[in-house]
């Protein structure tokens, strides 16, 4: 194929051409059935709602949350109830990710810590976290340092797990490499653990804002009086279920936003590397 | 003239809950300054292990390596020679770009200073690297990766090289003048080198002497000095002279008759 088609610029062939506009074609195809989808859940939860196949005290609709969510930016309970969940959630999250790293580099540099370690670590981890936020209150009061400590709970033992199970697995060679040149196992720590570990952190940190929230919220469930959490228990206590829906709604964009952030840091460091 | 290395009666078995196996048996050599010595023998014999010895990675059970004349255990390995270890691949770091690669030893040795910067740029030079020093290792071709790893290996002055089987992750041809390439700079250099290798053609082309071991627990079978007429850094030309055939056969010999007496038990 020797002609050029319409808008093929010279610097790729026609084929080449032919596979990017394809390309480009099915990634269009994707969104725009993701927008269809969205679109059509909400103009058919939004009819049912108001032709009364719903009933708008249970099920809430579309309107009565855009309503809901306008009254709460005005009279700023969006940003407070909404501050204090992303606050608690990013104390937890940088929390686990300092701890996390600290234990397992410390497991790692400890072997015989890591062997005594590890069935507690394991039936910590195992453990149902909302069993452990009543006794979180006896033992811490209820407020935002409690909410905290239940959003750790949740991640932290998993991602010792993880980051200590990651860097066992690291190439014997390229410790054996830093031995050989005169280095200690403080400098394969330095040279080939924790920098070959990256990935491992960075995605293990995608896991642990998701998790964050999820203590967070579990902790915000039980001792709050303000957060996202306490919006959605109180507001299924009084049936106000407009508050529940918009709150998980708001939940939701959190959550996306925190992963994507993470994700953008994956990309940069790929990128760089 | 005093050897540089020199092993007595080392011996050495792996233990696991399982029991014993031994891997080494009172393998006694000397080593001497600027000789190139290659070491063969059957897959899992121990050669790796006699080498994680000499480098002081393992203790030997029984017997003591002396370097200079100095017993290593009485006053450790980094007082008294410096290793340079080329392990079976390059081990190149991808997070480092190819220079930062090349001093990682003179980092660890904390004598990462102008004089050596300029030492390993000269060597990146020699070795036809200087191009690619802020490159990713990714971006290197395997021999290019392999000289970048002899690079590293050289830069911190070793006395003593050892190369465990430093080629045999290249393709065939790769293989064959990287090999070479490497033997003449540890030559030119007037290097000490120990060679582990299961190419019998390698050891012959590449060697000033070969030790063959034998089936574990590994003990010296046959010991062969090897001597050639022409220059050494043709490893074509080498492979076509007849005594390259006669150590060869021998070798083969040897090694075949370890093989039958391991299939036989």
């Amino acid at each position: 194929m020797n002609s050029l088609l319409s808008g093929q610029p010279d610097s790729i062939s026609a084929n080449q051409y032919l596979f990017l506009r394809a390309h480009r074609r099915h990634h269009h195809q994707v969104g725009f059935a993701r927008f269809l989808l969205i679109v059509a859940f909400l103009s058919l939860w939004e009819l049912a709602a108001s032709r009364q196949w719903i009933d708008v005290f249970f099920f809430s609709s579309p309107s009565g949350i855009v309503t809901y969510l306008y009254q709460m930016l005005l009279d700023h309970s969006f940003f407070t109830h909404t501050g204090i969940t992303l606050l608690e959630t990013i104390a937890s999250f940088l929390l686990v990710t300092l701890i996390s790293l600290l234990t397992a580099t410390l497991l790692w540099y400890v072997n015989s810590l890591a062997e005594v370690l590890e069935p507690y670590l394991v039936i910590l981890n195992s453990l149902p976290k909302s069993a452990l936020a009543p006794l979180l209150i006896v033992w811490l009061g209820t407020g935002t340092n409690t909410i905290i400590v239940a959003g750790i709970s949740v991640a932290v033992f998993g991602s010792v797990i993880n980051l200590y199970t990651g860097f066992g697995q690291a190439d014997p060679e390229m410790l054996k490499l830093i031995y050989t040149l005169g280095g200690t196992r403080r400098d394969a720590l330095f040279k080939v653990i924790l920098p070959s570990s990256i990935p491992l952190i960075l995605s293990n940190m995608k896991v642990n804002i998701g998790l964050s929230l999820v203590g967070v919220i579990i902790g915000e469930f039980l001792a709050a009086r303000r957060g996202l959490g306490y919006l959605i228990i109180y507001g299924s206590q009084v049936f106000q279920l407009n508050m529940v829906i918009t709150s998980i709604i708001i939940l939701c964009a959190i959550a996306m936003a925190f992963y994507k952030l993470i994700q953008s840091l994956e990309h940069h460091y790929r990128k760089k590397n | 003239m005093q050897p540089i290395l020199s092993l007595q009666d080392i011996s050495y078995a792996y233990h696991n809950l399982k029991g014993e196996t031994p891997a080494l048996s009172d393998i006694s050599f000397d080593v001497s300054q600027g000789e190139f010595l290659a070491i063969v023998g059957p897959s899992g014999c121990g050669k790796s292990t006699l080498l994680s010895i000499i480098a002081g990675l393992l203790s030997p059970e029984e017997g003591t390596v002396y370097y200079r004349g100095k017993c290593v255990a009485d006053c450790g390995l980094n007082d008294t020679v410096k290793i340079g270890y080329m392990l079976q691949r390059d081990h190149l770091f991808e997070w480092r770009t190819i220079y930062q690669n090349v001093i990682l030893g003179l980092e660890l040795n904390h004598t990462l200073t102008p004089e050596n910067r300029d030492y390993v740029l000269k060597l990146l030079r020699d070795y036809d690297l200087y191009a690619f020093k802020d490159k990713k290792p990714s971006e290197l071709s395997g021999g290019m990766r392999q000289r970048a790893a002899l690079i590293r290996t050289m830069a911190i002055h070793p006395d003593l090289l050892l190369l465990d089987e430093p080629f045999s992750a290249l393709d065939s041809q790769t293989r064959l003048n990287v090999s070479a390439d490497i033997a003449q700079i540890i030559r030119q250099t007037n290097k000490t080198a120990i060679l582990i290798t299961h190419d019998l053609s390698e050891a012959v082309t590449l060697a000033d002497r070969v030790l063959v071991l034998s089936r574990r627990p590994a003990c010296i079978k046959c010991e062969m000095p090897i001597c050639f007429d022409i220059d050494r850094h043709d490893p074509m030309a080498i492979r076509n002279t007849a005594e390259y055939q006669l150590y060869f056969n021998h070798l083969w010999e040897v090694l075949t008759n370890e093989q039958s007496s391991l299939r036989s038990t």
